[in-house]
């Protein structure tokens, strides 16, 4: 780490069969990710999944188990964390309480002995518009203001990696977005490279270049927004970022450019690129807003899969559009998104409907569908309760 | 220039509203207070009785003249402010010892205890049962008689002891040195004695620490030796004070330690030693009383420097 200066640009990333076990619990298994420099890359999943620990590992705060951590092509695993070029937004804050918020932002750039720490503070501080309350302690601020100096005082040190656990969370929405356009525009101006981490899946597809969602201490899936949106490779991945109709059956026919599966008797066509797996029992999915609502059953089109007769059991307006639940028997509930054209809803409860998607929207998963549960996201106790006792009960009849 | 528009469009600013607030909190208070003197009566009357009676009766004392014709130890009550110029002209040196005593033993148990309360507070969280048994350590010395085990060490240090006879034998020591009378075993003794009250408060600081500051502290690339100077100690600065002031105050009016029967000799009297000698041999009760009150005054005066300039009243 040059001390005396800013980075002149991001560095990148690492890890290399990071493992990271606690007493009694494993926190991440075996993570392998790379990070390329002056990238904005966004660490996704739910709450307790590994994510705040992943930063620590790459902060220095916390030793892995096993595997290297490697900083612009430097292994840092043995590096203590004030030797590491990295500057962390926690998610506790952690703001010194004996300090003043200036103080507090000018803190990493006395350390580095980087001219004019005072006034490359204000300026941070001017960012995060909390300039006029530089003398005050951290505890007299409010939750987002002192997220907001704990921004400040890590991305004044502009450091080549920036880490930031859930940095904007106690920000209200309209302050969120100006920070998350402050941010990126740091990063871009800079080539800083960011690891974000969030659990709000629509900031991290805003701003990140790159996505990792991750569950239970891996990384279920990776790649840019768009293409993880579009094509989801686990249950997991389909509902966390965004919303999923996922269906299970055999496939039932191959060709050289689809497969189709047979749900409950209907049959699904789904492009053979578009599939993950192309045999045996499969999920599949479409997301709710490439759903198209009829009243009647709509004609045999090759290019549209077609299910119904189905009954609209709720109805809930947002605005732009309306989401109806719809439930098909033997297929199960399924979510329908439509952009509000015209006035009212266009079905009410309890009137029969037709649901049809093009065949090119819909994805096949990579999951194995005996393990995946249908719909949820199998975050729930009660789920993962349910899961435990099926898998003992199994195992209690091989024995 | 939105927020321009806005405020001119405002209706004007009423003065209405702080006067209908402010009655309504006023009476309380005023309840409350009679209640809030009859809770503090006992208290104050425990003060009075045992502090305020005492202290003024030793103001009086201190500026007693001797009974004309009486006998040793007669003194009538009077304005004898010469006792003050007679005490510091004849003890001075015992002043400056006390108080540089005491300096060195509050500042080797500082040295002894940060660490240790560091480790049982912060290093030691893993494992509760350590903690325990480390502070009941800590607290052990307490079970025994403090009088009994400064005569102990008075033993150890003693010329005929193990130790000395050791050190000699290794020609460490001179053969015809001692360690009991020097001002080495009276601070020794004392650093001894108040490590329990240096530890204590630094320990209930130092267990309340969020370590979550000093990783905050390392992330902004400060070494461990900075995150304790700019973060550890700021953060222990309570603990600190209050360990220090209870090491200090009654170390400089200790007469235990600096006694002759026990681990001092006649080159390291300290004032306690004087006020014990002065009250209970030569029977010189207004000298005692205006030692007492030098002693008193000059540790007020230190102490009140020493909580503003540490900036912790608002910590205290
Ligand atoms: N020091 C620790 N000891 C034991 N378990 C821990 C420790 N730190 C974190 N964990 C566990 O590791 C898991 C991941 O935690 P964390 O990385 O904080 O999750 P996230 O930030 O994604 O919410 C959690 O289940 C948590 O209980
Ligand atoms: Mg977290």
């Amino acid at each position: 780490m040059a001390v005396g200066a800013f980075a002149d640009r991001g560095a990148d990333l690492e890890l290399v069969g990071i493992e990271k076990r606690f007493p009694g619990f494993t926190a991440i298994e075996n993570l392998n990710l790379t990070i390329p420099a002056g990238s904005f890359f966004a660490l996704l999943g739910p709450s307790g999944c590994g994510k705040t620990t992943t930063l620590r590992l790459v902060a220095g705060l916390e030793e892995p188990t096993s595997g290297r951590i490697l900083i612009a092509g430097a292994d840092v695993t043995n590096r203590k964390s004030f030797q590491r070029p990295v500057n962390t937004v926690f998610q506790s804050y952690a703001l010194f309480p004996h300090m003043t918020v200036l103080e507090n932002v000018a803190f990493g750039l006395r350390r580095r002995k980087i001219a004019g720490p005072v006034a490359k503070a204000h300026e941070a501080l001017l960012l995060v518009e909390l300039d006029h309350l530089a003398h005050r302690k951290p505890q007299q601020l409010s939750g987002g203001q002192q997220q907001r100096v704990a921004l400040a005082r890590a991305i004044v040190n502009r450091p080549a990696l920036l880490l930031l656990d859930e940095p904007l969370g106690a920000l209200d929405l309209k302050l969120r977005r100006q920070m998350q356009l402050e941010l990126k525009t740091i990063q871009e101006e800079v080539g800083l490279t960011f690891l974000h981490v969030t659990h709000d899946q629509e900031e991290a597809m805003t701003m990140a270049d790159t996505i990792a969602v991750m569950n239970k201490g891996r990384i279920e899936q990776m790649g840019e927004p768009q293409q993880l949106y579009e094509l989801p490779k686990t249950s997991f991945v389909a509902n966390f970022l965004g919303q999923s109709n996922l269906f299970t059956g055999p496939v039932v026919s191959t060709t050289s450019t689809a497969i189709a599966v047979d749900v409950s008797g209907q049959k699904i066509v789904v492009p053979l690129e578009r599939a993950h797996r192309v045999s045996g029992e499969v999920t599949i999915g479409v997301r709710p807003e490439k759903v198209i609502l009829h009243a009647e059953a709509p004609v045999q089109d090759t290019g549209r899969n077609v299910l119904g007769p189905g009954r609209v059991i709720d109805v809930s307006f947002s605005g732009v559009s309306t989401q109806y639940l719809v439930d098909v028997p033997g297929v199960g509930t399924l979510v329908v998104f439509a952009q509000n054209m015209v006035f009212g809803p266009a079905a009410h409860v309890g009137a029969s409907c037709w649901l049809s998607w093009n065949v090119v929207h819909g994805f096949g998963l990579d999951d194995d569908p005996a393990q995946s549960p249908r719909f949820e996201a199998d975050l729930d106790t009660k789920t993962i309760a349910q899961q435990r006792r099926s898998s003992l009960l199994t195992e209690l009849e091989e024995a | 220039m939105a927020f321009a528009a806005f405020s001119s469009t405002a209706p004007p600013p009423t003065t209405a509203p702080p006067p209908t607030t402010a009655p309504s909190t006023d009476p309380a208070a005023r309840r409350r207070s009679p209640v809030a003197l009859f809770l503090l009566l006992p208290g104050i009357l425990y003060l009075v009785l045992f502090f305020l009676t005492p202290l003024v009766s030793l103001l009086l004392t201190s500026f007693q003249a001797p009974r004309e014709f009486g006998d040793i130890g007669q003194y009538d009550y009077a304005f004898r402010w010469q006792n003050y110029v007679e005490v510091v002209t004849t003890y001075w040196p015992h002043i400056v010892r006390s108080f540089s005593y005491a300096l060195a033993a509050t500042f080797f148990a500082l040295l002894i205890s940060y660490p240790l309360a560091y480790f049982i507070g912060v290093k030691a969280r893993k494992w509760p049962l350590l903690q325990s048994l480390m502070l009941v350590l800590v607290i052990a010395p307490f079970f025994i008689s403090f009088l009994l085990r400064t005569l102990a060490w008075k033993q150890l240090f003693s010329d005929e002891s193990f130790v000395v006879q050791t050190l000699k034998a290794l020609s460490l020591m001179a053969p015809e040195a001692h360690v009991t009378g020097t001002a080495f075993s009276v601070i020794f003794g004392l650093t001894y004695n108040f490590i329990p009250f240096m530890t204590l408060p630094l320990y209930t600081t130092l267990e309340r620490l969020d370590v979550r500051y000093l990783e905050a502290g390392s992330d902004l690339y400060a070494s461990p030796f900075h995150v304790f100077r700019k973060v550890t100690i700021p953060l222990s600065m309570p603990g600190i004070v209050a360990g220090t002031l209870l090491t200090f105050i009654p170390a400089a009016g200790d007469y235990i330690n600096a006694s002759r029967d026990f681990l001092g000799g006649t080159g390291t009297q300290m004032m306690g030693n004087v006020i014990e000698t002065n009250f209970l041999v030569l029977q010189n009760f207004p000298a005692a009383a205006a030692l007492s009150i030098i002693l008193m005054t000059v540790i007020l005066v230190i102490v009140s420097i020493y909580v503003k300039r540490s900036g912790t009243e608002e910590l205290l």
